[in-house]
Parts: C-alpha cells; structure tokens; sequence
C-alpha cells in the first residue's frame, strides 16, 4: 500500500520534473526569422518606421522567455491532438450515447468540486468553500456518486479554483508563459499549481485503496473526458497570430480567473 | 369533405399572406435598434429560425494543388479544410461561399448549412477566398480579393469536392449562396459556370453582397478610424475591450465564455454606435492583418515582411503583426494588390482597376438571366448611400430588400431563414 502511493506520487512528480527540464533544456530555439544578406530590407510598410520602440503593444504583454520551445511544444500538441487524442474523443463521443456522457461528465466534474473545496479553503473564500462541500455533498448522495448534477438543480452556484489560482490569490506572479505538453496554454505558476493539485488528488485517491488497473482507467476516461469537453482546436482560428492570440487571450483569462 | 378541405387550405393561405404582410419583428438588446448593434449581435433567439441544435456539417480536408509547398509558418494549413452535411436519398446541393475572412465552419455558414440541411438540401460549406487556410491551400496566386481570379479558385474547389463525392450522393440540381464578400464571389463563380458549365446551378443566392469592393473596403477602414485615437492605437482599444469583457465576466456567475455571457457582457459594457462601429472596424481589421500577413509570406512581396526575411517554423512575427495591424485594407489594395496586378497586366489603371472590381461589371449578365437572387438590408454598413438602389434596379423581384439588420444581422432571422430556402425551391 505505502510503496505504491509513493510510485504514483513519485509519478507525478517525475513527470512535472520532466516537462521543467525539458523547458529548460529547449529554451535555445531560435525565434528570430531567417534572413538572406546582411540585414533585412526595408518592406513597403516597414517596422522600424511604423512600429514605435517606446510605444506599449498588445503583443508585448506576455512575458514569454521559452517561446521557442513553446511554440515547438504548440506545434507537438496539434500533432498529438490530431492524430492520437481527437480521434480517441471522436470514438468514445461515437460509441457513448449522450446521456451517458453526460453522467461521466458529471462525475468527473464531481470529483473536480474537492480540488476547488481545498483552494478555495486555501484562499479564505468561505462562501465558495461551503457552496463547493454542497454541491459535492449533495451530487455524491442525490446525485447518485456524481452521475446526476443535482446542485445545480437546487441552484448551488458552481465555481473552479485550482492550486495556480491559490499562488496568484496569495500573490504569487505567473511567471512565463509555457505550453505544456499535451495540457496547453499555461504558466510556470500554473504548471507547478497543475502539478501540486494532481498530487493531493492522488494522495486522496489512494486512500480508496483501487487496484491500479481501476486507477488508470480512471486516468484514462477523465482525460478523454477533459478533451471531449474543451471546444479548443489547435490551428482553427484562421489567424497567421495564433499563438500569440491564445498566449494574449489564456493568460488575461487565467487573470479574471484569480480576481474572480 | 373535400369542400371543407379547400376552404381550410384556403383560410391557411390567406392568412400566411396576410402575415408575410406585418411589419418586420427585428428586436434588440439596448433601447434603440441600431444597424451597429444588428450588425454586431444578430438576430435574437426569439425570432431566429426554429431549426434543430446543433451543425449538420462534417469537417474535411481536401489537397486542391498537388505537390503545393507550403512555408514553414503554415504547414498545417497545405490540405483545404470544408465541410459537408449530405441527405440519404437524391437532393439538390447548394455551396456555401463564406465571407471576409470567414471559416467553412463559422457560425454563420452553419447557420445557413442547418436551414438549408434542415430543407432537404445537400450541403457543401466552403471558406472565403480571403481565409487563411484558403490562400495557403487553395488560392493560385496566393493574393486573394480578385472578383474574376477569387470565382476561378472557388470553382476549382468546388469541382474537386465534387470530383470526391459525385458517386457516393445523388444530386438533382445545383445552388450556390453566400454572404458578404461570399455573395460578391457567388456572382462571378455564378458567370464563371456559364463557360464552365460543370454545374449549371439553377439559382445562385447573393446575402448582403457589396456593390463596389473598393467602396466596401474604405468604409470599413474608415470604422476601424473610430477607434480612439485611430488605428495607430489598435492594441491600446483591443486591450480596453478585453480589460470591459474581463470585467464583466469577473463580475459575473458564468464559470464559461459562453454566447449567454456575451450578451451580458455586451449588456454590461452598453457600447454606443461609434464604439460599435469601432469593433466592427476592429474585427474586419482583424481579418486584413491575417490575409496580408499571410499573403506576404507566401509571396515575399516585402509588404510587411520585408523580402530577404524568411519566416521558419517557431519564427515571431513580432514588429511585423503589428504593422499588419495597422494597415488595412486600402493600404493592400494600393500598396500590393494593384502592384501585383500591374505586373502581369502592364495596361491596368489603378482608378480602372478598382472600379473594375464591381457587381456593375457583371450587370449585362444579370440582365440576360433569372438566375441570380439577392437578400439584402436597406440599412448595410458596407454599401456607400445609394449603393443599394443597384439592387432592385437591376434585379426586380429578384431583389428582395429587408428594412432592418444592417451587415448580415438578420441572417438567421425566420423571416430571412423562409426567404432563402424559398427562393431556392421555387
């Protein structure tokens, strides 16, 4: 029992080590375009004229350090979203009918409701923490394990914090910008916050004493759940400024988020 | 029995008639309706179509050149994403043209493909001309916004999907429609089949074409003028807005970024007609800043990017998004569109040129043909005063002119919705 809940966190914890170490290994790509001669010719509209050097743009406003590696990151999760884990969600949305997906939903989302319990208690947030224990108390009960999104039947507001959420409550800055493998958009704060929330919900988990067989069907179906539920789709904005439109657009997002 | 029928059947008519003859229900969010307002929000749920939830459509990919090398910053672009909704048994196919900028799968080419999907038609749901996917994947020249050059590349598409399908569907006419610059190319892909004669469509449906590209073009970059200060301080209005909807969404109880919260924000932030006309500005330029940028890569024309810059994989387009920002879509007209033009066709005039790029051109057809529907709003932001005269002077009956809903804000409206499968069916 002791040794196996010291793999899985052991696990998890090897895996965020892995994804720092390869930021900070990759950091070298190259983000500056190619040029053929000495120095770029003038364009008809030309940056150096146009583009003031103490004039505040929205591209700026990002701190993004790693963007090399993070846009060979951005590029990897297209591929892997493409050829692995979109058709696993379209099988599954295809052979599941709706209202189980909805129940499987509905569980998942039911176990989320202890992480935002904990951060919420972690950030003194009294009538989101007792609003949250509610839901979940009434979803695990009425609710049927969390099958049933009774609570919001009864009209408990629902709310989502997370551990990134607490460090940036308590002050903690974001840090740069990182494109996680296969999570996406994020923070070095937020990366770590993902981190730390995976390791206590292992932690309670294991107190339910699952085969680990269960445990990894379990990983697995929560994270085909996850992608079933984000509309997201790499490269479909139809924008050459992609990256920098969902770097803009994560990063104010997971802001409003904190305030909130 | 039979007596009693037709008198009911009778009284049904006439009191369709009689209603097709009441004002046109067009209700708003603020106080006042307002063309900005109609343009930016749409129609509201409670007059849109009734039609099922959901898109009908199935995203595809298609290679439209073969063995087109496509610069690094775009390699998942080289395939042409569409789309398609099919019936099980033989029915018409309309083609779905989108407008400035605009996705196969936008909302309001879904919008269109449920209503026609929904009324028996096939459907396939095509990308502008103007679309970055489309310029990399399936434009021949890579410098989009040529009223004869954009229809030649729609046409092609269109032929290589059909090419794909034609035996697996049955299909008893052809319709192609679209929106906006979508409308404009329906004209000229609609001209181009006379020659062509691969589908001979039936009926084409134009939704709030622009009469003149030029006179479009300039009245969109005069509203992006609206923004505070002018278009040098884009990012500086971008960042307000967001900070406005930011705060809107802080204050309120919705966990997601949803169309309901949308309407709540766009309550929240109660923006006036000049602001209005700024986000549409702000959205069209938007839509310039990715085709210029796109096209200057592909081309190397040195318009923005200059021409020895190579632009790689991980490469930032820093400085250069930027000024793609700033330019709109006057600026590509003079400073790269004409120019390239001028190149292959030495005797173009740039006066002549922009004035070529007109429905006007195509006015001599129209009149030979019954072919050719139009939907449009008597108050659209795109149409210079007077411009929508062209219309029912040109089209007659065929004209069909709403009082409400400035650019394409009442396309899902049911009155609109009755009228664009109508025309079709006929």
């Amino acid at each position: 029992m002791m040794t196996r809940k010291i793999i899985t966190m052991n696990n998890a914890f090897t895996r965020l080590m892995l994804v720092l170490l390869t930021v900070l290994t990759m950091t070298a790509c190259s983000t500056v375009p190619e040029v053929e001669g000495d120095a770029p010719e003038a364009a008809y509209f030309d940056s150096t004229k146009i583009v003031a050097a103490d004039e505040h743009y929205l591209s700026d406003d990002v701190y993004d350090p790693w963007e090399g590696f993070n846009r060979s990151m951005y590029r990897f999760n297209y591929r892997a979203d493409r050829y692995v884990i979109l058709p696993v969600v379209d099988g599954y949305k295809y052979v599941t009918p709706e209202v189980m997906q909805d129940g499987i939903h509905n569980f998942f989302e039911n176990i989320r409701e202890i992480r935002t319990f904990i951060n919420s208690v972690l950030q003194l947030e009294f009538t989101k923490s007792y609003q949250t224990a509610g839901r979940f108390a009434t979803n695990t009960t009425v609710g049927l394990l969390g099958f049933m999104d009774a609570a919001t039947y009864f009209g408990i507001p629902k709310h989502q914090e997370d551990f990134g959420q607490t460090m940036g409550y308590w002050g903690m800055g974001s840090g740069p910008y990182l494109v996680l493998p296969l999570l996406g958009p994020s923070t070095l704060r937020d990366g770590v916050g993902i981190g730390v929330d995976t390791l206590v919900m292992n932690a309670i988990r294991d107190e339910l004493e699952m085969k680990w067989e269960e445990e990894l069907a379990l990983d697995v179906m929560n994270a085909i759940d996850t992608r079933a539920n984000v509309s997201f789709r790499y490269y479909e904005t139809g924008s050459p400024f992609e990256y920098e439109m969902v770097r803009k657009l994560w990063t104010t997002k997971r802001q409003l988020d904190i305030e909130k | 029995m039979k007596r009693a029928l037709t008198v009911l059947v009778a009284g049904l008519l006439s009191t369709t008639c009689w209603s097709n003859q009441q004002p046109y229900d067009f209700p708003t969010l603020g106080a006042e309706y307002s063309k900005y307002e109609a343009t930016v929000i749409g129609t509201l749920p409670e007059v849109q179509a009734d039609l099922p939830e959901g898109s009908p459509l199935k995203n595809r990919r298609i290679e439209i050149f073969e063995d087109r090398e496509v610069p690094e910053p775009f390699f998942f672009d080289a395939e042409l994403g569409y789309s398609t909704a099919w019936q099980d048994d033989e029915a018409p196919l309309v083609f779905l043209i989108a407008g400035t900028g605009a996705s196969h799968s936008g909302k309001k080419n879904t919008d269109m493909a449920r209503a026609y999907h929904h009324a028996g038609f096939h459907v396939v749901s095509i990308s502008s001309p103007t679309y970055m996917n489309f310029i990399v994947a399936a434009s021949n020249s890579g410098v989009p916004g040529h009223a004869y050059e954009d229809a030649k590349d729609i046409y092609r598409v269109m032929e290589t999907v059909w090419d794909e399908f034609k035996d697996d569907i049955q299909v008893s006419d052809f319709y192609v429609a679209g929106y906006s610059l979508g409308g404009f190319n329906a004209a000229f892909v609609t001209k181009l089949d006379e020659d062509r004669k691969v589908f001979n469509f039936r009926k084409a449906l134009l939704i709030n074409p622009p009469v003149s590209l030029y006179n479009s073009i300039s009245l969109l970059d005069r509203m992006s003028q609206n923004i505070p200060g002018g278009t040098d301080n884009f990012s500086k209005f971008f960042d307000k807005l967001l900070v406005e909807v930011g705060k809107a969404y802080t204050d309120s109880d919705n966990v997601e970024m949803d169309g309901e919260f949308l309407f709540k924000a766009y309550k929240a932030v109660n923006p006036d007609n000049e602001e209005l006309a700024a986000l549409i500005g702000v959205s069209f330029r938007i839509s310039s800043a990715s085709l210029i940028y796109t096209s200057d890569v592909i081309n190397k024309r040195g318009f923005v990017v200059p021409a020895n810059v190579t632009m790689g994989a991980n490469s930032s387009p820093g400085a250069y998004e930027i000024v793609s920002h700033q330019v709109g879509f006057t600026d590509y007209f003079h400073g790269y569109f004409y120019p390239y033009y001028k190149e292959q066709h030495p005797e173009l005039d740039r006066e002549g040129f922009a004035r070529s790029m007109n429905l006007a051109a195509l006015e001599p057809y129209f009149k030979t043909t019954d072919k050719i529907e139009v939907m449009h709003n008597v108050d659209d932001i795109i149409l210079e005063p007077g411009e929508i005269d062209f219309f029912p002077r040109v089209f007659g009956d065929r004209a069909k002119i709403y009082p409400k809903g400035g650019h394409c804000g009442n396309m899902a409206h049911k009155d609109n919705v009755a009228h664009m499968i109508n025309v079709f069916k006929q």
